[in-house]
């Protein structure tokens, strides 16, 4: 595994379509800097991003989860975002009993006109992710994990 | 059928309600007595597992399999029972999700055993000793099997073909289980022997589409039986549990648990539950609605209650690290055992 200083970290990131992915449209019209490290998956609202997806994404091999939606108010569908704020609030405290931190999982309201809010959230988050180091809860890694100990590959001790 | 149905039955980690599950077929019990012939059952019958190893590969026709994979011991009989058996069936929701048991989850061997043989109230143990798996005495050598560092489904242990939910699994759906495996009529391997429809979908309470302010438990107030417990301010599992369990809890006027593990289509229980729990709550503002949704008290106990080693994260990182050291050869540090 690579060292801190060097680690890439994998960020997905579901942007909901009429804002916080317009919001990307326009960081890359403008030349705003951001890292490749985040990858947007673009949805309808960010109400759509249904706590599984997120939970979904880490056990695929993301080190870092970032959800960005319309302001309060602004949601195209009116109540979406409330929505996703609500699942957010109980979400930030099943990840913490995870043993997951807080950096990983961020949301955010990011209006089709921030641009520039946008790729600072990305590199923000880029950057602690980065310090934080990876994640490693894919399916690939539990899965050696249970080798270990359910077939007893890896030299380890058994009864 | 002309011969008798072979049949074994087996407790890994569980409580041992399973087990009673099964007695709790009633008088079909001699039905079952007079239908197969038992060959392995540790809690009522003496037979030795030598006994099992000595039956060809694939004799027995079915085997009842309940109980989460804590430790070496129950992986073991799991495969050999695997080996022996035709039909593998995961009884109850701990060999089929984990169960209660996998809540473990949240901490590892040290964490447990620094728990339990050091820190409770109860405990005096001033030689600070812990559980071998190997222990040399003049005799020879003792063996004590592995105590893992997490708590399995069984199908991460041996290849399963039915499973048969619940905590425990109900009569009526035993029933089902024993006679279609009887008469051969059996449904496609894998598949999930309950229904594929929600809980709340047979529930009768009247659903009035309300939101809630926060949440109580159960102890706090005596809910009204005709109403819609979740919209009450009850945490209930009904949306995202499967049914087929005659809805048991409901018509106590109690809170569904989750113990029929997810729908068919849901991403996971958990997670599911989580969305449906949360949404529930009216407000827009931040700081309320955060206070408001300290209410659900120990999200993932209650949202995992019966699926955590079915989950996507399934352990505290902690755990995971744990093993991982032991795999690096770091095995766990040798503790001292007073003689
Ligand atoms: S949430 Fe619970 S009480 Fe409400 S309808 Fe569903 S199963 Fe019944
Ligand atoms: S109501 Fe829920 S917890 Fe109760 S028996 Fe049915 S599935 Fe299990
Ligand atoms: S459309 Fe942007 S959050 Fe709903």
């Amino acid at each position: 595994m690579s060292g801190k200083d060097t680690f890439e970290p994998r960020i997905v990131a579901f942007l909901c379509n009429w804002c916080s992915y317009t919001a990307a449209d326009l960081a890359g019209i403008a030349r705003l800097k951001y890292p490749g490290n985040v990858r947007i998956i673009r949805v309808m609202c960010s109400g759509r991003v249904a706590p599984g997806f997120i939970l979904k994404a880490f056990h695929e091999g993301a080190d870092g989860v970032l959800v960005g939606g319309c302001h309060p108010g602004d949601c195209h569908y009116l109540e979406g975002n409330y929505k996703t704020l609500k699942r957010k609030l109980v979400m930030d405290r099943l990840l913490d009993q995870f043993g997951i931190e807080k950096d990983r999982f961020r949301l955010e309201w990011i209006s089709g006109a921030e641009g520039e809010k946008l790729a600072r959230v990305a590199n923000e988050m880029t950057e602690r992710v980065r310090r934080l180091g990876p994640l490693g809860r894919t399916r690939e890694r539990l899965a050696r994990a249970d080798a270990l100990e359910l077939r007893n590959e890896g030299g380890a001790a058994s009864g | 059928m002309a011969d008798k149905l072979k049949l074994a039955l087996y407790w890994a980690a569980s409580c041992g309600g399973c087990e009673i599950a099964v007695l709790d077929i009633d008088e079909k019990i001699l039905k079952v007595a007079e239908l197969a012939d038992i060959y392995l059952w540790p809690v009522a019958l003496d037979f030795k597992y030598k006994d099992v190893e000595a039956l060809a590969d694939g004799f027995l026709d079915v085997c009842l399999f309940n109980g989460a994979i804590r430790n070496s011991e129950q992986r073991e009989i799991a495969e050999l029972l695997r080996r022996k058996s035709k039909v593998m069936v995961a009884f109850g929701a701990c060999a089929c999700y984990g169960g209660i048991p996998s809540l473990a989850n949240q901490f590892d061997r040290d964490q447990i055993f620094g728990r339990v043989y050091f820190d409770t109230p109860s405990t005096v143990n001033p030689g600070k000793v812990l559980p071998q798996t190997s222990y040399r005495v003049p005799e020879g050598e003792l063996h004590l099997p592995t105590f893992y560092n997490a708590v399995y489904k069984l199908d991460d242990a041996v290849k399963v073909d039915y499973y048969l939910p619940g905590c425990p699994p109900p009569p009526s759906l035993i029933w089902t289980a024993v006679e279609a495996i009887v008469s051969g009529n059996l449904p496609p391997p894998g598949s999930v022997i309950a229904e594929e429809k929600a809980v709340c979908h047979f529930c009768t309470k009247r659903k009035d589409e309300k939101t809630v302010t926060a949440f109580r438990r159960v102890h706090e107030f005596i809910p009204d039986p005709e109403k819609c417990l979740l919209e009450q301010g009850i945490i209930c599992s009904g949306p995202v549990t499967r049914g087929g369990c005659g809805e048991r809890c409901l018509s106590a006027n109690m809170p569904c648990r989750g113990c029929f593990g997810p729908t068919p289509e849901a991403i996971e229980q958990g997670a599911n539950m989580l969305g449906a729990v949360a949404t529930m709550v009216e407000g827009k503002d931040e700081q309320a609605l955060a206070k408001a949704l300290e209410t659900v008290v120990d999200p993932l106990g209650t949202f995992y209650r019966f699926t955590l080693a079915d989950s996507f994260l399934r352990l505290r990182n902690r755990s995971l690290t744990a093993r991982e050291a032991e795999r690096a050869g770091a095995a766990p540090a040798p503790k001292e055992v007073a003689s």
